[in-house]
């Protein structure tokens, strides 16, 4: 019978959340790690047992733990992160050069095949591969050397490589984005990377049309067209059809186009979902109200999704990894709360129920559709 | 012997319920210590000092006998009360963030 299986990185451990198809009752497995920062977790396509998780705290630094059977137990991976070659500088908050310099994993990518391929990418913003199940990890340094790397500039989270794309069609090709540089894409397997932020206006930065500097939040991708970007920027979200060369906003009707979480419907590859956040000063939905927004436009018209979640005096956040789909007939959808909730919908976001309303505030959510 | 005392988390990570016993090749130092420390538990490679620049992580310190030898340099003989291990040497994380 079919399930889900969802893996929960928390500011105080990580959490595995398990169901049937149907997605009803559900069983909490953790915490796994319990103390440390778990910014993301997440499994192999290519293997679901196999899983990745970025565990650190500010007072011992950076652990990669993997399991292989499907979180039940983990060991602990290669932690040498070491930016190739002379590090260099980036431009700090005050605008003068400051030394790369090492601090977290952020994101884990597993390859797509390959269930001992995966990426991590890091603060400061860098790319890393590791192809020996994490044991050892190698930069993908044609992304930081590119050109415009020492006027990379850090958004208020810091200077952070938090979203990696692979793309199914086409296995030299992935994007990344960073905050607050932009989105990049590499078509030859990471020699040689772009900028891909042409069409972003960012009212922020000195040139709002800058070739870099964007703080670009979280990006989306169909696998069934994966040509076709979404973008959850600072404000604005975006799109583009041309695998990033030109962006256009289709915020539409949103009540706010500030935010982190996007996604796209499992089956369904011009719906997609966000959660609206007021602003950046005030990081809490509008209102009070915790509510999803859905487009099956790609994007402009926009639907608010509230059945089942806080529709007054909520004052959490959603961040930029903790939402995700599962692949299921019908598509569920997912995402966790900075107030410790995991809520999902079994319905592509028709009706929500809480998975868990009180673990430590969430960093990421995955979703893993178990055979 | 010497005997060290690990924070909560790295024993953890170690496995180790209580305090640690090692045999230091030469003369102890802090440098000496914690390269044996990371020979027998691997996983604390990174987590006490950078593994590059073997510099000691900033929210971590050094303690034995009641003194602070974090800044102190790492080749320094300890005292001989840890080397003898009538004394242990403390790794004590800041008492800091939530």
């Amino acid at each position: 019978m079919s399930g889900v299986r969802v893996l929960v990185g928390t500011r105080k451990g990580a959490f595995v959340l398990t169901a049937d198809g149907k997605r009803e009752c559900w069983e909490v497995n953790g915490p796994h790690f319990a103390g440390w920062e778990l910014y993301h977790v997440k499994g192999s396509p290519a293997d679901p047992n196999r899983l990745y998780a970025s565990q650190s705290t500010g007072w011992f630094g950076q652990l990669i733990q993997r399991s292989n059977d499907g979180g039940k137990s983990w060991e602990p991976v290669g932690n040498k992160f070491v930016y190739d070659g002379i590090p260099g500088t980036h431009k700090w908050y005050d605008g003068t050069p400051h030394p790369w310099e090492f601090k977290r994993v952020w994101h884990l990518e597993p390859s797509l095949t390959d269930p001992d391929t995966v990426y991590a990418g890091v603060e400061d913003a860098a790319l890393f591969r590791s192809t020996d199940g994490a044991q050892t990890w190698e930069e993908v340094s044609g992304l930081r050397n590119h050109g415009t790397g020492p006027s990379w500039q850090p958004g208020a989270g810091g200077m952070c490589l938090h979203t990696i794309i692979l793309d199914p069609s086409h296995p030299d090709r992935m994007y990344i984005a960073i905050s607050a540089a932009g989105a990049f894409r590499t078509d030859d397997g990471g020699k040689i990377w772009k900028p891909i932020n042409r069409g972003l206006h960012s009212q922020y930065i000195p040139d709002p049309d800058a070739e870099v500097g964007h703080c670009v939040h979280h990006v989306a991708m169909h696998r069934s067209r994966p040509e076709v970007l979404f973008m959850q920027k600072h404000w604005d979200v975006m799109r583009s059809d041309n695998a990033g060369d030109l962006w256009r906003e289709v915020s539409g009707n949103l009540p706010t186009d500030f935010g982190f979480a996007i996604d796209v419907h499992a089956h369904e590859p011009e719906t997609i979902y966000v959660v609206p956040i007021k602003s950046d000063s005030e990081h809490f939905p509008p209102d009070g109200k915790l509510r999803v927004f859905r487009s099956k436009t790609g994007g402009n018209e926009w639907e608010a999704l509230a059945k089942g979640l806080p529709q007054h005096d909520c004052y959490v956040n959603v961040l930029r990894d903790a939402m995700a789909v599962d692949t299921l007939d019908s598509c569920g959808v997912y995402f966790g709360t900075t107030g410790g909730q995991v809520y999902a919908s079994p319905d592509a976001g028709e009706n929500w129920v809480p998975i868990v309303r009180d673990l430590p505030a969430v960093l990421s959510v995955e979703v893993q559709t178990l055979a | 012997m010497i005997l060290v005392v690990l924070p909560s988390h790295l024993k953890t990570l170690a496995h180790v319920s209580g305090d640690v016993q090692l045999e230091v090749q030469g003369g102890a130092t802090v440098r000496s210590v914690l390269d044996a420390l990371e020979a027998r538990f691997p996983v604390l490679r990174g987590t006490i000092r950078d593994q590059v620049t073997l510099e000691r992580r900033p929210f971590l310190r050094f303690f034995a006998c009641e003194e602070d030898l974090s800044l102190a340099s790492p080749d320094a003989p300890l005292p001989d009360a840890v080397a003898s291990g009538k004394e242990p040497f403390f790794i004590i994380g800041a008492i800091a963030g939530g």
